[in-house]
């Protein structure tokens, strides 16, 4: 049994090297391997405690991506040069099992469905993209985002899934009948500012808790100078019923950041890897107050995270070529 | 041709003689020692010659400093590469970004100029460097290129403006672009797909009293002009009468008239309408069209500003390249992508480049350019230049060499001949026919 979580004693126990900058990261379900995708095109598969590191080739280009299968024995990457990509993940020498030309663009975010069978991907295309787990054969695809698409997810119950694009909006589609059911605003997260000529913003991320019937949304506004990175983190809370925003979280001293991903914690905290001019910070949320509860700073910009639940850790990957893994508790 | 009555007594000038002093003679001091016996291009036979070849130029002056790697010269797969990878062009060999897949099937008609050196990562002096052809400096201005074409190409007689900027904001005739040639030369600025404003005649006003107000006008300039005339009296003239004609004309600046499958070819963006535009105009006989596709300043989310931003630009750019090519234009069309440097190698922490001058790229098209061809080169992770470095000054000389000018020339500004472009440097000689 884990420690119990408390937030204000999250620490770095392990950080490892790699040769580049690092951009996307996911825990196994075991908590005992972490991916990892980097600059120079590679996954990297980290061992957890150890640090033990393999190294998989096979993209063209950046990988975002990353998810793995149910069972954890298999890693699927989704890579800017619009691949999808099968890792034998947990054999002795992880190889290359599958690799399908998905996505026209980047491939920016993939989600397995809870019972395992079905892999959601969706790019710069503007296509929500549904495969068999298991052969790699294209289910069917939805259309419907005006623009590049960042995030997705299923609901628990596997019947819906949850897309966020460029634009702020964030469409829930039915599975089954891969049609678009309703669409939940969050435009507070879309930036165009009109003296550079630039759109900026986004769903970065998106996370959704049955228990408290919310859903969470996160990214970036006060873009004043997106191309100079000014730009603060925000994260809303909507009612998952209703569509309704019930909370507009907001980090003050943050002036340079974005949230490139937000999850649930057990006991209903929200938390958020927030990257940019103002460094790399683990920013927690509650629902009772607008601003962040508690914020633990990183050694460098963090640019993705992931908490495994079941160890109450958090891998994070940074520009500094580092992965990290913090605890959340003492 | 008539001659000028100005109060210094000269007859052709663009400015008088104190301000040029002001304004020019110290360039020489300054380094750029004027060399003797240099023939005039705006006198006589030679001139005339070259205006009657209607011979054009329009730059996409790409705002902030588009990234080279993400463009013309990609490095996929190295540590500077980035997430963009290269794609095969209409010319076998030759690879471009995977971000221009419609300039790709262009590329038999362009030339990528890819050593270019301009030591000046500063926005507005790379601007400067890349526009005038020289180094910025307290002691001298210049004139841009399209101050520069106006003067050496435009056919007045057709009506019509010499120089334009196409931009959304506008932006044109401000500061002194035109420097020692005048305000005649400066821009006039078109917003992108509509009309200068106030072109249209007021409906209270009747064409016949229109005749007269002008004619009162005239009279009244007349008699002005009669007791003192400088270069300055003379642009205001010209600017009143430039005005006339353009209302005249004013349906060559609207690009409704174009027809609705070639709106959608361009693109339903500013940008698109605004290469419409320069179409447009080219064809209209107007000699410079510069059009500005903003913003490519990309310290943050390089990638995702990059492939916003360059969809607008390759889908109205080899829209427009295929139709001057395809209408017989090319040959005397110049068409030039320029921005005031690149873009870092380096990729920063925030996914962004930074400014970059020592290695980047730009291209020409049209003219004289040799088409479908690669000049210069840079190293493995385009750090530095590996072959065939180009300057800003290099460049100035070789976008007017390519549509006839002999850039070591000069002009003829008060009774002084002014290099036409930095005499210390030479064209790209290697990329001209």
């Amino acid at each position: 049994m884990s420690t119990p979580v408390d937030i204000t004693k999250t620490h770095v126990v392990h950080q490892w090297k790699y040769d580049a900058p690092l951009i996307a990261c996911r825990f196994a379900p075991d908590g005992l391997q972490v991916a990892a995708s980097s600059e120079d095109n590679t996954v990297q598969l980290w061992k957890v405690p150890g640090g033990e590191k393999q190294v998989l080739k096979g993209h063209d280009s950046w990988v975002h991506a990353l998810c793995y299968t149910q069972d954890g024995q298999q890693l699927v990457s989704g890579g800017c040069d619009g691949r999808l990509i099968w890792w034998s993940a947990k054999a002795e020498s992880p190889a290359e099992i599958r690799r399908i030309d998905a996505h026209a663009g980047w491939i920016r975010a993939i989600a397995v469905s809870p019972d395992g069978s079905t892999l959601a991907s969706v790019g710069n295309d503007k296509l929500v993209k549904l495969w068999n787990v298991a052969t790699g054969e294209l289910l069917g695809q939805m259309e419907g985002h005006e623009r590049h698409i960042y995030s997705v997810l299923f609901h628990p119950d596997g019947s819906k899934l949850i897309s966020g694009d460029l634009l702020g909006k964030i469409h829930v589609w039915s599975v089954a009948e891969r049609k678009l059911e309703r669409t939940i605003d969050a435009t507070p997260l879309y930036e165009p500012n009109k003296g550079q000529a630039a759109e900026y913003g986004g769903v970065r991320t998106l996370a959704l808790s049955l228990s408290r019937g919310e859903l969470i949304a996160g990214g970036t506004h006060k873009a004043t100078n997106p191309f100079g990175a000014v730009h603060e983190p925000l994260l809303l809370r909507f009612g998952w019923e209703d569509g309704v925003l019930r909370k507009t979280h907001v980090c003050d001293g943050v002036p340079g950041g974005m949230l490139w991903r937000a999850q649930w914690l057990e006991d209903g905290t929200a938390i958020g890897v927030s990257g940019g001019s103002t460094g790399g910070i683990l920013l927690f949320f509650n629902d009772t107050q607008e601003k962040d509860i508690h914020r633990t700073m990183l050694p460098s910009l963090a640019r993705d995270m992931d908490v495994h639940l079941g160890s109450n850790s958090v891998a994070t990957i940074h520009y500094d070529t580092h992965l990290r893994v913090s605890v959340l508790n003492a | 041709m008539s001659f000028a009555h100005y109060a210094c007594g000269s007859k052709e000038h663009g400015i008088n003689r104190r301000r040029f002093l002001q304004r020019t003679c110290s360039t020489a001091v300054a380094g750029t020692a004027v060399v003797g016996g240099l023939g005039s291009l705006t006198a006589g036979k030679a001139a005339e010659q070259l205006k009657s070849q209607d011979m054009r130029v329009v730059v996409f002056n790409m705002h902030g400093g588009l990234s080279q790697l993400e463009s013309w010269d990609p490095k996929p797969g190295t540590r500077t590469g980035g997430p963009c990878r290269s794609i095969p062009t209409s010319v076998p060999g030759i690879h471009i970004s995977d971000l221009l897949p419609n300039t790709a099937k262009q590329m038999h008609h362009l030339c990528l100029l890819r050593g270019v050196n301009t030591a000046e990562d500063d926005h507005g002096k790379g601007a400067y460097m890349m526009l005038t052809g020289r180094r910025q400096s307290a002691a001298a201005d210049y004139p841009q290129i399209g101050a520069v074409s106006a003067k050496m190409l435009n056919d007045e007689s057709k009506g019509l403006p010499g120089h334009i900027v196409v931009a959304p904001s506008g932006g044109g005739g401000r500061g002194n672009e035109s420097a020692y040639l005048g305000p005649k030369y400066s821009s006039v600025a078109l917003s992108g797909s509509t009309p200068p404003p106030h072109t249209l005649k007021p409906d209270g006003i009747s064409d016949q009293a229109e005749v007269r107000r002008h004619e009162m006008r005239r009279r009244i300039n007349q008699e002005f002009l009669n007791r003192k005339r400088t270069a300055i009296t003379d642009a205001y003239t010209h600017s009143y009468e430039q005005a006339l004609r353009l209302m005249e004309r004013r349906d060559v600046f609207d690009i409704s008239k174009e027809p609705a499958a070639d709106l959608d070819r361009y693109g339903k963006h500013d940008f698109g309408r605004q290469c419409l535009m320069a179409r447009r105009l080219v064809e209209n006989g107007v000699s410079f069209v510069q059009v500005t596709h903003s913003n490519y300043d990309t310290h943050n989310d390089n990638f995702n500003f990059h492939i916003e931003q360059l969809g607008e630009f390759d889908q109205g750019f080899s829209t427009f390249v295929n139709d001057i090519a395809e209408r017989g234009m090319l040959d005397k069309t110049l068409i030039v992508v320029l921005s005031e440097f690149g873009r870092t190698p380096n990729i920063n922490l925030y996914y962004g480049r930074d400014h970059w001058s020592k290695a980047w790229s730009i291209v020409m098209a049209g003219g004289k350019v040799a088409r479908g061809a690669v000049y210069g080169a840079t190293n493995a992770e385009g750090t530095e230049v590996t072959d065939g470095q180009v300057d800003h000054g290099a460049l100035f000389h070789t976008y007017l060499q390519a549509v006839g000018v002999d850039s070591n020339q000069s002009i003829a500004v008060d009774g002084r001949e002014l290099p036409i472009a930095d005499p210390s440097v030479q064209p790209v000689w290697k990329v001209l026919t």
